[in-house]
């Protein structure tokens, strides 16, 4: 089974938002950066469904800057095959460009299967997954946590509003990870030491025009601290006629 | 002069209400550029509700009607609203950023080969381009985007546009598809009871953390959801999700959803900064803690310190009280 996974370098979820110089973008002095953590659950699958067909290749292929090879060598590490970097000095805020520069890249690769997160925790697009696979022509069933193959087809389980779906869909195809899905491996010493010797490509990243220009980045405004309504179970009828009458939201 | 195409939701055949929220986002838009708004619901046959999209400033509401389309169907769905899009020569694209919508923005984008501003919580537009704002590190910074492509394809985070009365024809129209539905089908629906909501979409969430001390505990948190009457939902913080307390779909925060409900109430949850990250955009926030210390006070606009498991139960009949 060859299967292949895109994965995104992305600040830490604790790490606490500067605005860089150009007001456009994340300050990035002193920030700690991860594997997109949607993006290990779809690491994992991808090595777990290598695993269960017994042979095959986990290919992982990344947008971003050059550090973004880090991050490559965290899926080797966990066990992927080989990795691809399409390295640009900005991933661009379009994901449409992102999406095209992937697909073309994925394009020829004969892949059974194409994984990613179903969101990145910094800019929350939602759409790199879904887009890569209308480019490619494939079906794509997103925020999955369940996944089973039979030969050339898969059952996914996605939440929708208040319940769960359970989906059929052909082979080959895109799949966005959704928590739930597994419990991601931590990679082992032998695979750090491993993850050294596979080939990473690392090739230019060939952007079109975007159809979307980033005008500025701001904090949110402050939310000013409240007050303290009281103490215990006393306090509640207070709470409650605030809610209602300075608050108005009951 | 572009109109613009607001896409509305149905479930079981009725408008979900969540789809004038796209209408308001659309007519928002449709006045900047001096057109109409057309709302498009795709069904399998009538969808009820309809009739309300004009009080909210529907020039016209469509509902494409095919066999394949009793439910949300993926790629069915976006073929038959990009070829809308593409066919009406709309400006802009409107759907509301809910589960499903999530889903189908970035396939009809795709399908139209224009870029898509997704979750947005802010919408204007400026010299006849769309300009988006939207949350970026789960809320704790906002991107202002200009959207250059046309159509401007935006989803629109769920609870933020409040629907505003702008009384339009609202005409129907009724459009045969036979559109396939596509190569996904959907064999089976899991305990999705019947108005159950999503956290991302409740207009109040009431969430619980560690200090709830075991997951049977939730009951206090679903009674006081309950209390509500069917406009809560019950949420978790990443904490009690990776210990297994509750499903992934309830957690809160940058690696779960990010809410913007009208009253969040966070209780026995400290406020890791990841946590407050996905709910510090909700319009009222109390918390109940008993460490009078603990980060979430320093965004909640009230809060009671104290022990949750004497404090929730009051607030549940007090609230029960109010709804008589």
């Amino acid at each position: 089974m060859k299967i292949a996974v895109c994965i995104k370098r992305v600040p830490d979820s604790e790490t606490r938002v500067k605005i860089a110089a150009d007001g456009l973008s994340l300050d990035e002095a002193g920030v700690k950066f991860i594997l997109n953590p949607y993006d290990e659950f779809a690491v994992e699958e991808a090595l777990r469904r290598k695993e269960q067909a017994g042979t095959g290749e986990v290919m992982v292929l990344s947008l971003g800057p050059a550090a973004a090879q880090e991050t490559i060598r965290t899926a080797l590490a966990m066990g992927a095959d080989r990795g691809v970097l399409l390295q640009a000095d900005r991933v661009p805020a379009d994901g449409l460009a992102v999406a095209r520069a992937l697909a073309a890249e994925l394009k020829d690769g004969g892949f059974d299967l194409i994984l990613c997160g179903k969101i990145a925790i910094d800019d929350s697009n939602h759409q790199v997954g879904p887009m890569v696979a209308e480019l490619l022509g494939l079906p794509c069933v997103t925020a999955v946590s369940k996944l089973e193959i039979a030969g050339s087809t898969a059952t996914a389980e996605r939440e929708v509003e208040g319940g769960v779906e359970v989906v059929e869909f052909p082979l080959p195809a895109v799949i966005t990870a959704d928590k739930g899905l597994n419990e991601p491996r931590l990679p082992a010493l032998k695979g750090i030491m491993a993850a050294k010797k596979k080939p990473l490509d690392v090739k230019p990243f060939q952007g079109a025009a975007a159809g979307i220009d980033v005008l500025k980045m701001t904090l949110p405004p402050e939310r000013q601290a409240g007050k303290i309504v009281g103490e215990g179970a006393a306090a509640v009828p207070e709470l409650v006629r605030l809610l209602r009458e300075e608050a108005k939201v009951l | 002069m572009s109109h613009v195409l607001a896409v509305l939701e149905q479930r079981v055949g009725a408008l979900r209400k969540v789809s004038f929220e796209a209408i308001t986002g659309a007519r928002r838009l449709a006045d900047a550029m001096g057109g109409e708004v057309h709302a498009l619901v795709i069904g399998a046959g009538p969808v009820t509700g309809t009739d309300g999209a004009g009080r909210f400033g529907a020039d016209k509401v469509i509902t494409a009607t095919g066999a394949g389309f009793a439910r949300y169907a993926p790629e069915g769905c976006a073929t038959v609203v990009a070829e809308r899009a593409r066919s009406g020569g709309y400006g802009a694209v409107v759907i509301a950023a809910t589960a499903t919508g999530k889903d189908l923005a970035p396939r009809v984008a795709a399908k139209l080969g224009v870029s898509l501003a997704g979750d947005v919580t802010d919408l204007a537009v400026d010299g006849g381009a769309v300009v988006a704002t939207r949350p970026v590190y789960a809320g704790k910074a906002l991107l202002a985007l200009k959207v250059t492509g046309s159509p401007a394809v935006v989803s629109l985070r769920p609870n933020v546009f409040t629907p505003v009365e702008r009384p339009r024809p609202g005409t129907a129209e009724t459009v045969a598809v036979d559109t396939p539905a596509g190569r996904i089908t959907v064999r089976e629906i899991k305990a999705a009871p019947a108005g159950a909501l999503d956290v991302a979409e409740a207009p109040i969430v009431v969430s619980g953390g560690r200090g709830l001390k075991e997951p049977a505990n939730f009951t206090l948190l679903e009674d006081l959801a309950q209390a509500f009457g069917g406009r809560a939902a019950v949420g978790a913080s990443r904490a009690v999700v990776d210990a297994g307390w509750r499903g992934h779909g309830e957690q809160v925060g940058q690696t779960g959803k990010t809410v913007s409900p009208t009253l969040y109430v966070a209780v026995g949850i400290s406020g890791a900064i990841q946590h407050l990250a996905g709910m510090r955009t909700s319009k009222v926030i109390v918390a109940i803690n008993k460490d009078k210390d603990a980060p979430i006070f320093k965004v909640a606009d009230y809060g009671i310190v104290g022990d949750l498991f004497e404090i929730v139960p009051r607030l549940t009949e007090e609230v029960r009280k109010l709804r008589g």
